[in-house]
């Protein structure tokens, strides 16, 4: 991968991206409206199949929730990048991506047709090539999404804990291949029932 | 052929094919054990348990019977009919060599070290994997039948691992809802507190199985529990069910 790295795309909600970002990249990812779930996996750009891992990352932080300090986890437990930013104070990894399937089974058959993330993750994984398909979709980080579990055994989603301009930034500890998709789902508060655009910036610190 | 029963020692792992309609039934050989499940749809094995989508749909932060463990593709793959302990863990993985158990603490009642965590589960789950052609691509969130892991409800989401959650003969009943490959470690929870600094050790450390019971059952009727458990679990069993129309 090159020394040069420079990176600013919007991102429309529905829309998804994937590329690579050397090791030592600091990547910020920006919620312009506020109350965007943004759906993100992240992959060692060498070994795929050496990917994020939600319940590694769990486990090992010893709490659900990723904010500054949370290191994200391989399956394999090597560090992939490390949250060193963060306005928003919580965002979710257990709570998944939408797909047309999960819509049916929470909301009903009116919502077969309708985007989502995982048709957005499967979109780019067939331009990205390379061998990565359905197998190397993990369980994915939600940035800007509030799902809190409860001690005794509830899960609710809640609205957002965001606010337009609130910010994550990570440092890539190895190189990466992320993947996003910028949610469109509508049938949740998760993006206030109105997905937005988001913004990714990257640059060598 | 129904009616078998097949005991797994501790720190094993193992495979089988469960037909639809069929029952497997995981009891406890000693307090403490844990079985660590992946679930595959055995006619298209890229279809496998999603725990996010699973715990999402059904408002839980646990598996717990009556709840349908749902797959990426929205169907039932089984439905937790009952069990004996009404939490089980699927969110914070099994153990790898090395790995385990970083930050969580263990809750009250609890042992002194945490998570040494032994081989953990991950090698026995890839030779089983690999058995069918899978390998570490395929890999999910496991199920850790029998452990407990929960937060303490805090800003962070702490979470605190529960020793002595299950004892000798506690159980949990599965009924397959189409055909599954059933992928499982008997392997230590990677949070549980280690008998004698390695989780295989022996004598005073030795790590319980479990014994699987294989049975027969009914179809899920109108009234199944998990059908009317909630709106989302009564989805996942019809588009199961669709899909044998
Ligand atoms: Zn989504």
């Amino acid at each position: 991968m090159s020394d040069e790295f420079d990176l600013d795309d919007v991102i429309e909600a529905g829309d998804g991206w994937i590329g690579e970002i050397p090791a030592g990249t600091l990547l910020r990812i920006t919620d312009l409206h506020g109350n965007q779930a943004v759906d993100t996996l992240f992959y060692d750009a060498h070994d795929y199949a050496n990917r994020y891992s939600a319940v590694d990352t769990i486990r090992e932080q010893g709490a659900l929730y990723l904010t500054t300090g949370s290191t994200l986890l391989t399956c394999d437990g090597d560090a992939l990048a490390t949250i060193v930013e963060d306005t928003c104070g919580r965002h979710d990894t257990l709570g998944g991506a939408c797909s047309q399937e999960s819509n049916v089974v929470r909301y009903g058959g009116h919502t077969r047709y309708q985007p989502s993330c995982r048709t957005t993750f499967l979109r780019m994984t067939r331009k990205w090539g390379r061998g990565l398909g359905k197998r190397d979709l993990g369980h994915n980080i939600n940035f800007f999404m509030n799902v809190p579990l409860t001690p005794d055994g509830g899960l609710t989603f809640e609205d957002g804990v965001s606010a337009p301009g609130k910010y994550v930034q990570l440092r890539a500890e190895r190189d990466l291949l992320v993947l996003i998709s910028n949610c469109p789902q509508i049938n949740n508060p998760c993006n206030g029932y109105d997905p937005t655009p988001i913004r990714l910036t990257g640059r060598r610190p | 052929m129904t009616g078998y029963t097949i005991e797994v020692p501790g720190d094993a792992a193992d495979s089988l094919r469960l037909r639809r309609h069929r029952t497997l039934t995981l009891r406890c050989l000693g307090p403490g054990a844990n079985v660590s499940m992946l679930l595959y749809a055995l006619e298209d094995r890229t279809e496998r348990l999603n725990v996010p989508d699973t715990l999402k749909a059904q408002m839980s932060a646990r598996v717990a019977a009556p709840m349908a463990l749902m797959s990426d593709m929205g169907r039932a793959l089984a439905s937790v009919t009952g069990s004996s302990l009404d939490w089980h863990d699927a969110i914070t993985g099994h153990g790898l060599s090395g790995l385990g158990g970083g930050g969580v603490g263990v809750g009250a009642g609890g042992g002194v070290a945490v998570g040494a965590g032994g081989g953990g589960a991950r090698r026995g789950l890839l030779d089983e994997l690999a058995k069918h052609g899978l390998d570490r691509r395929d890999l999910h969130a496991t199920v850790n039948f029998f452990s407990k892991v929960a937060p303490v409800g805090d800003a962070r989401g702490t979470l605190v691992y529960e020793p002595g959650h299950a004892d000798e003969g506690d159980w949990v009943t599965l009924r397959a809802e189409i055909d599954l490959l059933v992928v499982l470690s008997t392997a230590p929870h990677p949070l549980a507190p280690a008998a004698s600094g390695s989780a295989s050790a022996g004598a005073s450390g030795s790590v319980p199985g479990v014994r699987l019971e294989i049975d027969e059952s009914p179809a899920p009727g109108a009234e199944d529990a998990t059908r009317r458990f909630r709106a989302e679990s009564a989805r996942a069993l019809e588009l199961a069910e669709r899909s044998h129309a």
